[in-house]
């Protein structure tokens, strides 16, 4: 079971989609996205799925872009995966809704149990759900409502699932992440520290908090894909894109830190939480 | 009883209860009973003749049949005063259809009672007369219920419960024939409902009434009370038919309706909680200990997997698939051992119930994971099916229903670390209980007043709607619970409180979690073996051969014949229980009968001595007039410091031996009173309560009373209706102490206007009473009309209570020393007092628990019940203290506004000044109280004379107590003596109570002639609950 946090992270799998060339043209965005130097994105992608590959020994499965699909590098949107589930979101943005599809595929193949949503009311963006290893946060964003966050209730129903007020237009886990079992990382703006007061209400379970200058560095991947015993890591966003935050990620002891970086890709929306999404297809052994 | 099927043509047409005894009972008895109930009636009352005060009653009874409303028919036989009670009842009746039954349900009670003395006689001489007269009995509450156009209540049952009640004999019948090979084997029960409506064939016996627990391995406990026995005996049996010693995370629920599950409190009667309802009960986990690798037995982790497994296959506990399967795999092993291809091809899952609907896919998960345990052993799975069940974010939340202030649907869950509140599955906020200054009700709302978030200044108080008064009370009472147990180190007032009834049931009583938890490290006894038996399916043996050992263990209360006991055999339990969940086993204990003769014998010799009589049957559940918060925020001020005050005065009011014993229960009421912030109408209540009665014993419930104020965390709001009620009964109680006993009664009741008045006045000096009767007038009706079903109630108890003294007077001394030590230590120093009393209790609490025989319970519920008494009069000296001591009053008022975190308000200097101030009230009385406590005294008038001596007797029983204190003084040369008797009763609505009180005062006048009745007080506490709204 993955219900104690000891289960956080664990991960045999990273999930990522190549950069399509219309994301760079911002055509396909829609929403009004700057246009941004593809090169310098794909190569921020494709130095992610090193690390995944190479830093963190994870099998690393890339699925092909879809021009049709600008942000469909951005999956992280697109399923909330747990233990052996992973519930395939309805974006909140019709356009969007397509890039389920190849997602879906790739972690059936993978084994999990995939939940729809099949709700036409519900919607829910992969990135405004928070799992602390003990329970689920839903951020109720522009992207995300009520509807949703209940789906993932019903999804994962070992665990509590408490919703979020995001103020903010972002997703909750762009200024927030987990560095550890027991440890909630959140940036310093307001719409964070917001977030972080309503979880402390919600849940619980006593986390340590560590607030990180900038809103996008706590926009962290705690990973474990080994053993119990080696020391997990933890990807974050790297000193090239946020160096005032490097400091405050150094207070995180009992991990590896494993900076990336995704400036460019940040541009269209991109965190790390939505660049890519890991899984453990043995994670109850 | 036999156990007997009637025939089911008969039993659909008559009622439950009817249908029920039926059971017990021939069908041919039953035809007759039907012909014969006009004549019956007659019979009875020939029979009734007799002098006792039964056999006035009768007449009314016919009277009540015919309009319930007017049943009082006391009048002859009691004082005018008392009669008063009439018009309440009739006001009652007026109100909405929810009020309407607690009255439906008081008729009945009385209707039996009164129809009680008959089969008793006959009984003796012939069984089947004494079937018979059951028969008719049974008959006539049928006819009154039906009669009474209020009926409706929801506990009318519908035609299905008829049905189900036919299946029940059938199955009974059955279990006849199987009993005896096969009481080994436990049956499994699907539907704890089926169950529990099935049990309600318990005949209702004159004094004795069946009970039937469905315990959580389906199988069914039953067994046979005394009708005013308390939940805490019953739950003692059953704990110890269980051989469960870690019983505090567990309680006794009965079923109001499909969808309101009731705690029985042990602390309170059971007939008073059930009003009507069936004596059927289910046995479930009330507090889940958040981490049951600390339970000390394997026993107690088993019970908890059955509750669990319960949980899961109901769908109250959700759970993922993965998890489903997971713990499905460890029941197995658990059940069945390792797995075993061979023999596991044999077991059909569908057997087994691992989530609300089972797929094959699950079952197969689950025996892939089953292969994966091999080497577990049953309690080591166990173990890890816990482990994992306790990480469910639903493990342990009890979901109420509820709107928000915005009128959306939401779920309150209460749980070891607070309230939560949902909509939908989400959860959407959360307050811990550090986090929760108060908690209140008023009708069908719940409030909880939060501390002030970071940045904001003030308090905040967050409102929800309840379906009903019921369920907010109940809610209210849950959470209460909760935080006593989960949060504090001992249950808020130190057990000891029932004094002050007004706030009765609204305290948790029981230990805490960590009383408990201190306690099962005292427990020392090889593991018990049982026998392991899942829920739904046949009962296989796991842990060994020993079942037939277990079983017999279990079953050593209960002496019934063994054809009498039926249990399923496996195999065919397997068949049965699967499909229709009512597969149950019927113990039957012959010795009723035996039971009633006894009882009647006690009422006759019933006699009362001394000057005062103390009647209690308050239940008064104290709401807290929102009045009475704002004056507590005018004296904000002063707030500060007595917090301050109470925190440093450590509060425990001295704890009397009584109070040591009482551990567990009677606490609750004093609790609820305390906790709120009525306390100030409390205390006018005490005032008014206050009679004669002996100081030391007020005294000392005074102390209990501080403790209990530090303790009160949450406050009931609805107080103020109720504490209306008490304040009027109180003020009637004072009137009638005033005069002479005779005379006294009537002028007492017409006084009740003026006596509320007064009340008000009095409580207008601590300021929020009066305006607590005005809010509360729709409220308190139905407390009135409880009020005198509780006098009922009260006439069984005193016949009960003679016999107790006399054969009780080892019980006295223990019982007196209390009492002196008691009254110093209130009135020199509160604070000090209370700190050792809160020791002991401590220490005391473990030690009992460990033991657990159900005779220790019901010593324990003795000694409640006597520091009751002694609470009552407490109260009514605190009252007068508040008069005078309008700031202190106030200060006691705010502590509820803590309650969360202020555990520590230490009410006792309060009540000492309270006490000084009493005599102003009651003249006569001071005198008594200035004996055992001169300092108290010089307070009290300056009539401290020299105490020669002081005696105090007490009896106990479990209803009832009896307390005689004998005071010889001098005082300016003259020589004193008085008597103070104090009986208090426990019981459902059965009792007449007036009758009662009239005959108690007429047999102390009889038997001490050269003494004059100075003083009668008469509390009355009657438990709404139920029957609120």
């Amino acid at each position: 079971m993955g219900t104690s946090g000891e289960g956080l992270g664990r991960c045999t799998h990273a999930l990522i989609r190549g950069v399509p060339e219309s994301l760079a043209s911002g055509e396909g965005a829609g929403a009004g996205l700057p246009a941004l130097d593809l090169a310098k994105a794909q190569r921020e992608h494709g130095v992610l799925g090193g690390k995944l590959r190479q830093r963190l020994g994870l099998q690393l499965l890339e699925l092909p872009p879809e021009e049709s699909l600008p942000l469909g590098t951005l999956l992280g949107d697109t399923a909330v995966i747990q233990g052996d589930t992973a519930l395939i979101t309805r974006p909140w943005s019709p356009a969007r809704r397509p890039e389920v599809d190849g997602v879906r595929k790739a972690l059936q193949d993978l084994g999990l149990r995939i939940v729809e949503m099949g709700d036409e009311n519900a919607t829910l963006d992969g990135t405004d759900v928070l799992f602390t290893g003990r329970e689920f946060f839903v951020g109720l964003s522009k992207w995300t409502n009520h509807r949703g966050a209940e789906i993932v209730a019903d999804t994962f129903r070992d665990f509590a699932v408490s919703t979020v007020p995001v103020s903010s237009p972002s997703h909750l886990r762009s200024f927030c992440g987990m560095g550890g079992p027991h440890t909630v990382v959140a940036g310093s703006g307001d719409a964070a520290q917001k977030a972080v007061r309503a979880m402390a209400v919600l849940t619980d379970h006593p986390y340590a908090s560590l607030t990180l200058p900038d809103d996008a560095a706590a926009d962290c991947l705690f990973l474990r894909p080994g053993l119990p015993g080696v020391p997990p890591f933890l990807l974050h966003r790297g000193g090239g894109d946020l160096p005032n935050s490097q400091e405050a990620l150094q207070k995180l002891s009992d991990v590896t830190l494993v900076p990336v970086s995704c400036s460019e890709l940040e541009k269209a929306g991109a965190g790390l939480s939505s660049l890519c999404l890991v899984l453990s297809t043995r994670p109850h052994s | 009883m036999t156990t007997e099927v009637g025939s089911t043509s008969e039993v659909k047409k008559e009622s439950e209860q009817l249908g029920a005894d039926a059971t017990k009972e021939n069908p041919k008895e039953v035809a007759e009973n039907q012909q014969n109930q006009s004549s019956d009636l007659e019979e009875e009352k020939d029979s009734k003749s007799s002098p006792s005060a039964k056999s006035q009653s009768s007449p009314h009874r016919q009277k009540r049949q015919k309009d319930p409303s007017e049943s009082r028919g006391i009048s002859r036989f009691i004082p005018p005063w008392l009669k008063k009670q009439k018009s309440y009842n009739l006001v009652v009746a007026k109100d909405g259809g929810d009020k309407k039954e607690p009255t439906q349900a008081v008729v009945e009670e009385r209707v039996l009672e009164k129809e009680e003395p008959l089969p008793e006689e006959e009984r003796p001489a012939k069984g089947d007369v004494e079937e018979t007269a059951q028969r008719k009995q049974q008959v006539i509450k049928v006819d009154v219920k039906e009669e009474t156009p209020s009926v409706s209540g929801p506990e009318t049952q519908p035609a299905e419960e008829v049905r189900k009640e036919r299946e029940d004999e059938k199955e009974i019948q059955e279990d006849k024939s199987e009993e005896a090979a096969k009481r080994e084997t436990k049956e499994v029960q699907t539907n704890e409902l089926k169950a529990e409506k099935a049990a309600q064939k318990a005949t209702k016996k004159a004094k004795t009434v069946q009970c039937k627990v469905t315990l959580l391995d389906g199988t069914e406990y039953s067994c046979d009370l005394e009708k005013s026995a308390k939940g805490q005996v019953l739950f003692d049996k059953v704990c110890e038919h269980l051989n469960l010693l870690e019983k505090d995370y567990f309680g006794l629920s009965f079923q109001e309706s499909p969808e309101q599950k009731n705690w029985l409190d042990p602390a309170k009667q059971i007939k008073r909680q059930l009003r009507n309802l069936p004596w059927l009960f289910t046995f479930n986990v009330k507090f889940y200990p958040p981490d049951p690798s600390q339970l000390t037995e394997d026993i107690t982790r088993y019970f908890l997997c059955l509750q669990l497994r319960q949980d899961i296959a109901s769908g109250r506990l959700p759970c993922s698939f993965v998890t489903h399967a997971l713990l499905g795999s460890y029941t197995l092993q658990a059940e069945l051992g390792d797995y075993d291809p061979e023999e596991h091809a044999s077991h059909d899952l569908s057997d087994f119930q691992f989530a609300p609907s089972q797929t094959k896919e699950l079952e197969e998960k689950v025996v892939e994971l089953h292969k994966t345990h091999r080497g577990l052993s049953p309690a080591q799975a166990d173990s890890q099916f816990l482990e994992n069940a306790k990480r469910l974010s639903m493990y342990g939340v009890d979901l109420h229903h509820a709107k928000d202030s915005e009128g959306v649907d939401i779920k309150l869950g209460v749980c070891a670390n607070g309230l939560l509140i949902y909509k939908d599955r989400l959860r959407i906020n959360r307050f811990a209980w550090p986090k929760i200054l108060k908690i209140s009700y008023k009708r069908s709302n719940f409030y909880i007043k939060v501390r002030p978030a970071e940045l904001e200044q003030f308090e905040s108080t967050i409102g929800f709607k309840l379906p009903n008064h019921r369920a907010a009370k109940r809610l209210w009472k849950v959470c209460v619970e909760h935080h006593t147990f989960y949060r504090l180190v001992s249950p808020e007032q130190p057990p000891k409180a029932k004094f002050l009834t007004l706030g009765s049931k609204f305290r948790y009583s029981g230990r805490t979690q960590a009383q408990t938890r201190q306690a099962s490290t005292l427990i020392d006894r090889p593991a018990p073996h049982f026998e392991r038996t899942s829920s739904k399916r046949v009962s296989r043996i796991l842990d060994g051969a020993l079942i037939g050992d277990a079983d017999q263990s279990l079953r050593k209360d209960f002496p019934g014949p063994a054809g009498e006991v039926s249990a399923y055999g496996r195999g065919a339990v397997s068949t049965a229980t699967a499909q229709d969940g009512d597969g149950r086993r019927d113990v039957r204990s012959p010795t009723k009968a035996p039971h009633v003769q006894l009882i009647e014998g006690k009422k006759n010799s019933l006699r009362v001595e001394g000057d005062n009589i103390y009647v209690r049957h308050s239940n008064l559940m104290l709401e807290d007039l929102d009045k009475a918060q704002e004056d507590i925020l005018k004296h904000q001020a002063s707030i500060s410091e007595l917090k301050r005050n109470f925190m440093e005065s450590t509060p425990e009011p001295r704890p009397n031996e009584w109070e040591k014993r009482r551990i567990t229960p009677l606490s609750l009421q004093t609790q609820g009173r305390k906790g709120d912030h009525l306390f100030k109408d409390i205390l006018s209540m005490k005032e008014k309560h206050q009679t004669a009665a002996t100081r030391t014993v007020e005294e000392k419930a005074q102390e209990a009373d501080k403790s209990s104020h530090e303790t009160l965390n949450v406050v009931e709001e609805k107080k103020q209706a109720e504490v209306g009620k008490d304040e009027r009964v109180i003020t009637e109680e004072m009137n009638g102490k005033e005069i002479s006993p005779g005379s006294g009664p009537g002028e007492s009741r017409k006084v009740e206007p003026l006596t509320q008045k007064d009340s008000t006045s009095l409580s207008s000096e601590s300021s929020s009473s009066s305006e607590s009767e005005e809010e509360d007038g729709g409220e308190y009706r139905p407390h009135h009309r409880v009020t005198e079903g509780t006098i009922q109630e009260e006439q069984e108890e005193y016949e009960e209570e003679v016999e107790e003294e006399a054969s009780r007077a080892a019980k006295v001394v223990e019982r007196e020393q209390p009492v002196p030590e008691a009254s110093p230590g209130k009135q020199a120093g509160a604070s000090v007092s209370t700190v050792e009393t809160v020791a002991q209790e401590n220490v005391v609490a473990p030690k009992v628990s460990a033991e657990k025989s159900v005779h220790e319970g019901a010593l324990k519920q003795d000694v409640s019940e006597d520091t009751e008494d002694e609470q009552h009069k407490v109260n009514g000296e605190v009252s007068h203290v508040d008069i005078d001591v309008m700031p202190q009053i106030i200060c006691c008022s705010e502590p509820p506004v803590v309650k969360t975190e202020m555990v520590t308000i230490s009410d006792a200097s309060q009540r000492t000044e309270i006490s000084t101030k009493e005599v102003p009230i009651v003249q006569t009385e001071t005198k008594t109280i200035t004996y055992e406590s001169p300092q108290v005294d010089g307070g009290a008038a300056g009539d401290s004379g020299t105490l020669l001596t002081a005696q105090t007797i007490t009896s106990d029983s479990m209803s009832t107590t009896t307390t005689t204190h004998i005071t010889k003084t001098i005082k300016g040369g003259i020589s004193e003596t008085r008597i103070e008797k104090r009986i208090v009763i426990t019981g459902d609505a059965d009792i007449d109570h007036d009758q009662a009180l009239a005959q108690a005062i007429r047999e102390a006048r009889e038997q001490h002639p050269d003494m004059s009745v100075t003083r009668v007080v008469v509390h009355k506490e009657t438990e709404l609950e139920e029957g609120e709204d």
